[in-house]
């Protein structure tokens, strides 16, 4: 529907600037904040005009809450989550879309289901499978007595552990399915024409090679466009690096480190340090944003063919 | 060289029959056109032969290995289809070269073969270029240099020209002709346009919803057409079906009491419920008063510039006649026409099928009563 009425024009404008309004006064007060000093920033009401120091906040809030090594880590899980993430979502897709077998629906609805389920929901069971991954083959070695035969017969008890606690592996795993990516890939998929398949078929070539040489470029746009959002919402996570690292220091994310800057409840409050260092944290993802926004939008809205 | 066998060829989806069995070997060297109203399985019939389609029943042998459980690779035959199905995503040259590139084809030598193959379909200013820059002529050309790169053992086309404009689809056909004869390879060509099957086909096959109806050489077809529906598909107009039964005398009474003599076709045709084809341009204006000369209404006239077509009534009946001559003639006037005496085409009602007229039941002239 496209309305001409100078009115209609003036209601969306000034619905628009209302919302552009509120997305960007916060994000002006952290500026703001983070660039005065004590005493400016202890002010009330606060000046909402930015003050000269900027350089040395932001130095303070590097140092104190050691952030190079804790970027470098949030980087490593955010990159192997949105990797593993995209991976994942476009080989599910892919079966689900151009293979033919028996519990093709039921696969595709259990991925839609966890659509439900978020991790804040599943915390408790994904955190005890990431303290022994290997939990779920135990128990199924004892439930059927294996473990009890083999311990008669050889002597040895077998004990299945794999811990994922404070390591890569369990800052990104846990992370990694992911239905909305495959439902993203399975819509693509579906517009793919038959013709196609059956042209490279004719050309000879299999499914790894028509997944990796027609269906892969194909999709470029649409895993820019994941990646995005991949990326913004790994770099952002905050509940499941805190439960699973207990060593902060080496394996602690940016986001984690936020926390710490916070002013303790007596200590000084010098919130314009922990603004500065908000700023630096939310570099990135901005920063990811803004370079992919344009393929962004067009993975999610448009085709080209 | 390689022909190929379909024996006992059937298909079904699910429980529903889509082809009913087909018998037909399609010789070496040979351009058959598969030709049918759409619906009839004349692209199931290919895809199976492609090996896209699970083979429900009977086998296909292209030479002498029976394909059935062959993968599409292995048979050796390359398709053009119908959109085209280039890779939007790679270049001319990566289009045509993939299968050689999938082969394995060392790369100095595929680029070699990519352009004398683009070249001799005149491709060879735009390889660079991605599908979506080219016309749909020269991507339908892309589509044939693809499969000619191959050098298949057999070509299928998919109703290859139906979303080319009239003018580029002649063109392209003559291609397709040259093509043929230069390479001499096996080619079934699928297509539910009669012009475009007359011209290219050395031997036609004619479906009808899963059944062959007739396969035979374009003017066996034409002339002969062994069935009722092959009469009313092969020829534009449509040849004129005119229901009826003969009598005990071999008088053909149809319509609101017109009656035709033909004497021959009493001993086969007596009490049967049949359907007489006389083809338009068969239909010959005579003077009134001529022998034999059948009158008519006129109804209609469609004036095709070289001719007219005159549709007419004669006793309730429906005929349409080629009309060379160029006098006033309007809705309503009176006509006179014969009908030629080796062009009639006789049809059981009951089956459809054609029934023989042998030489000597052919009437000199025929009588009207």
């Amino acid at each position: 529907m496209i309305e001409r009425s100078p009115l209609f024009d003036f209601i969306t404008y000034a619905t628009m600037i209302l919302g552009m309004f509120l997305v960007l006064v916060p994000f002006w007060i952290t500026i703001v904040a983070g660039s005065q000093n004590l005493q400016e920033v202890s002010q009330v009401p606060l000046n909402l005009w930015p003050s000269g120091h900027l350089v040395e906040n932001i130095q303070t809030a590097w140092t104190r809450s050691d952030l190079g090594p804790k970027m470098i880590n949030s980087l490593i899980v955010a990159v192997g989550v949105t990797t593993g993430k995209i991976i994942l979502a476009a080989l599910s897709a892919f079966a689900i879309v151009f293979f033919n077998f028996r519990a093709r629906m039921i696969c595709f609805w259990l991925i839609f289901i966890t659509l439900m389920l978020p991790l804040e929901v599943r915390i408790v069971p994904t955190y005890s499978i990431a303290a022994n991954a290997l939990l779920p083959f135990q128990t199924i070695l004892d439930v059927f007595g294996i473990t009890g035969l083999i311990e008669t017969l050889s002597g040895v008890r077998i004990g299945l552990e794999w811990n994922l606690l404070n390591s890569y592996t369990g800052l990104i795993l846990p992370l990694v399915a992911t239905a909305t990516g495959t439902f993203l890939y399975r819509q693509f998929f579906m517009t793919i024409p038959d013709e196609l398949v059956e042209a490279s078929k004719m050309d000879g070539s299999g499914p790894i090679r028509f997944f990796l040489d027609v269906l892969l470029p194909l999709s470029r746009t649409n895993m820019l466009a994941l990646a995005t959002i991949m990326f913004v919402s790994s770099w952002n996570q905050y509940l499941w690096p805190l439960l699973i690292t207990t060593d902060r220091k080496n394996f602690g994310t940016v986001v984690m480190q936020l926390k710490a800057l916070i002013p303790a409840q007596n200590g000084t409050p010098d919130w314009n340090v922990t603004m500065a260092g908000a700023l630096i944290i939310m570099l990135p993802p901005l920063l990811v944003v803004a370079l992919m926004q344009r393929w962004f939008v067009r993975g999610l809205i448009s085709r080209d063919k | 060289m390689t022909a190929i066998t379909l024996s006992g060829v059937k298909k079904r989806y699910l429980k529903n029959p889509v082809v009913h069995g087909v018998d037909v070997t399609i010789e070496s060297g040979e351009f058959v056109v598969i030709l049918g109203p759409s619906g009839c399985g004349k692209s199931t019939l290919l895809r199976m032969i492609a090996g896209l389609e699970d083979i429900t029943e009977g086998t296909i042998a292209i030479g002498d290995t029976v394909v059935n459980k062959l993968e599409p690779r292995e048979r050796g035959c390359a398709m053009v289809f119908q959109n085209y199905a280039l890779y939007p995503h790679m270049s001319v040259a990566q289009n045509i070269g993939y299968a050689l590139k999938v082969a394995g084809m060392p790369r100095a030598q595929r680029d070699a073969k990519v352009m004398s193959v683009a070249k001799s379909v005149g491709l060879d200013p735009y390889l660079t270029r991605k599908p979506g820059e080219l016309s749909g002529g020269q991507r339908q050309r892309v589509a044939m240099a693809r499969a000619m790169v191959r050098e298949p053992k057999v070509f299928l086309f998919d109703e290859p020209f139906s979303n080319l404009d009239a003018k580029l689809r002649v063109a392209m056909r003559a291609e397709v002709r040259n093509l043929h004869r230069s390479l001499g390879v096996t080619s079934v060509f699928v297509t539910h346009d009669q012009t475009e099957a007359m011209t290219l086909a050395d031997r036609l096959i004619i479906m009808n919803q899963g059944i062959v109806e007739q396969v035979g050489k374009p003017s066996e077809v034409y002339h002969r057409p062994a069935s009722l529906f092959v009469a009313d598909f092969i020829g534009s107009p449509a040849m004129n079906l005119i229901k009826g039964q003969f009598d005990a005398i071999g008088n053909f009474l149809h319509g609101r009491g017109g009656m035709l003599h033909l004497p021959g076709a009493a001993s086969i045709a007596a009490g049967r419920d049949v359907t007489l084809g006389v083809r338009p341009e068969a239909v010959r204006r005579v003077e009134a008063g001529t022998r034999g000369a059948i009158a008519a209404v006129v109804d209609y006239i469609e004036e095709l510039g070289a001719a007219r077509l005159v549709y007419a009534d004669t006793d309730g009946n429906r005929i349409v006649l080629v009309d060379e001559r160029t006098d006033a003639l309007g809705t309503g006037m009176p006509i006179h026409f014969t009908l030629g005496e080796n062009d009639l085409h006789l049809f059981d009602n009951a089956d459809g099928k054609r029934i023989e007229m042998r030489a000597d039941h052919r009437v000199p002239s025929l009588l009207n009563a």
